[in-house]
């Protein structure tokens, strides 16, 4: 392990606060984009789903 | 465009049009503060340049989210962006007259509020003069904050977020005026420098502002 | 083929799709290197102690809190001009990076300025502009916030990101002038003399890549978030249609 003596308070503090805050914004980004595609998809496959309904209904 | 200007200023002066409210806001901030900071009148009148402009700053905002909210309500903001008036001559119009009700009366008043605060006498004319050069910046920063935040429901929280850390500058160099010219230094290069901006803020944004009333009317 | 090819959301989701994963990667190795280079393996300064290895975080996140308000000023600055969606979305999508960013800086900054200057914070030009810089974000991403038209949005956020950096600009030189400050003159210069040495200069280079690569990865990873809810919200707004 490094001896960071006197300043080991602030050195890591101000590591672990930012790997934090780093680590919290890809986070978030990685989650909402995840979740987008989810609901894209749902969303693509409703209308999918809406216009055969609407072809199957000009068929009878 | 000057009929327009005499329309606002009859507006506000009406009853209710939040004409003096302003000022009475500036008034009770600087009555406030001694009774936060205590009665020291030496701490009062280091702190006095301070006060001053923040209190301005902050009065100039209080009427601003009105600037073209009500216009946009009864319809007539739709009337001036179809008027042969350009709107930027709208934008400059509304600036002069939200100048003429909040910026001129703070700055004829503010003797009375550097009286409060035990500014020094030297620092009374440089005081005088940083408002009447500083405040229509403020004004037309303000315009253009009301201009982006127009089609809000609840704009007014917003447009102090957005507003205040454009008044940055103008905060920043007109106490410094104040400031050096209350201790007997030289007080022009700030002075200058806040004409400058004042001078860019009246002639560049309201070409933003119109650019931004477009985009909401859209 | 020109550089406007990308402006089309598809050929932006094929691209941006085929650069992410690289983008990632070399963001964690770059990352990982410079930083366990820098906080394992070097020396301390003579003066700061220890404290130096804050610099690996410090300058780069203070780097790319300026640069991405920058970019962000050419996205809008093209949206403006050319109208390209892709433009619009890619520059809300490096606001929360950006500010992200500057509180790094601002907090990186305040740990190391208690040990060196004895205090967390002080009015020191440099600092005071990167506290205005993270209004200036907050309220850029306020303003996306509240409005519920896409291109409206889109079009008053460019502006007040061109109206806000010509007073960032102004704040700047105002805070100067304002206050003589604690804080030391740039970390790096093309100019060999004035840079910080070797020992340290190497591992700040990587740790610099691996933050730019970083940015890279997380803009295009929220730039594709942002077209996909476009895409979205249309096909909302055609079923409610039909």
């Amino acid at each position: 392990m490094v001896d960071l003596g006197k300043y080991a308070v602030p050195v890591i503090g101000s590591y672990v606060a930012s790997l934090a805050l780093l680590a919290a914004l890809v986070g978030l980004t990685v989650w909402q984009g995840a979740r987008m595609v989810r609901a894209l998809r749902q969303a693509e496959a409703d209308a999918e789903a809406a216009a055969q309904a609407t072809e199957t209904d000009h068929a009878h | 465009m000057t009929a327009l200007f005499w329309r606002d200023l009859r507006l506000a002066l009406r009853a209710g049009g939040g004409f003096g409210l302003g000022l009475a806001f500036f008034f009770i901030v600087a009555v406030l503060v001694p009774l936060g900071v205590g009665p020291e009148p030496t701490t009062l009148a280091r702190i006095a340049p301070g006060i001053c402009w923040v209190a301005a700053l902050l009065a100039s905002l209080l009427s601003l989210d009105r600037l073209f909210a009500l216009d946009q309500e009864d319809g007539s903001l739709d009337l001036l962006a179809t008027a042969p008036l350009p709107l930027e001559s709208v934008a400059t119009a509304k600036t002069a007259a939200h100048w003429v009700t909040t910026g001129l009366p703070l700055t004829l008043a503010s003797p009375v509020v550097a009286m409060l605060l035990n500014l020094p006498a030297a620092g009374y004319p440089w005081l005088v003069a940083a408002l009447f050069l500083g405040t229509p910046a403020l004004s037309a920063i303000g315009t253009f904050g009301a201009a982006l935040t127009v089609g809000l429901k609840r704009g007014g929280l917003l447009l102090s977020l957005l507003v205040l850390p454009l008044y940055i500058p103008t905060l920043i160099f007109g106490a410094e005026v104040v400031r050096r010219g209350a201790v007997g230094m030289t007080a022009t290069p700030p002075l200058i420098l806040l004409a400058g901006i004042t001078a860019g803020a009246i002639g560049l944004l309201p070409f933003a502002s119109a650019a931004a009333l477009r985009m909401n009317l859209r | 083929m020109s550089l406007w090819e990308y402006a089309n959301p598809k050929k932006f989701m094929e691209t941006s799709g085929r650069i992410l994963p690289w983008a990632s990667g070399l963001a964690a190795v770059a990352l990982c290197v410079g930083l366990v280079w820098g906080f394992f393996f070097t020396p301390d300064d003579y003066r700061q102690g220890s404290t130096v290895k804050i610099i690996y975080i410090h300058v780069p996140s203070a780097m790319m809190a300026i640069n991405i308000w920058v970019m962000m000023l050419v996205t809008s600055l093209i949206w403006l001009v050319r109208r390209h969606h892709v433009s619009a979305l890619a520059a809300k999508a490096a606001a929360p990076i950006g500010l992200t960013m500057t509180l790094i800086a601002l907090a990186t900054g305040a740990l190391w300025g208690q040990p060196m200057w004895g205090t967390w914070w002080a009015w020191d030009p440099r600092l005071t502009s990167f506290l205005i810089l993270c209004l200036f974000y907050l309220g850029y991403m306020a303003l996306w916030q509240a409005i519920d038209n896409p291109d409206t949005a889109a079009d008053l956020t460019a502006v007040l990101c061109l109206v806000g950096s010509v007073f960032a600009l102004l704040s700047r030189y105002a805070v100067n002038f304002w206050s003589q400050g604690l804080h030391q003159g740039a970390s790096l210069s093309l100019d060999k003399k004035e840079n910080v040495s070797d020992v340290f200069y190497f591992p700040l280079l990587v740790s610099i890549a691996g933050f730019v690569a970083l940015f890279v990865a997380l803009m295009l990873l929220r730039t594709r978030t942002e077209i996909r809810g476009r895409r979205l919200r249309a096909l909302m707004a055609r079923q409610r249609g039909a």
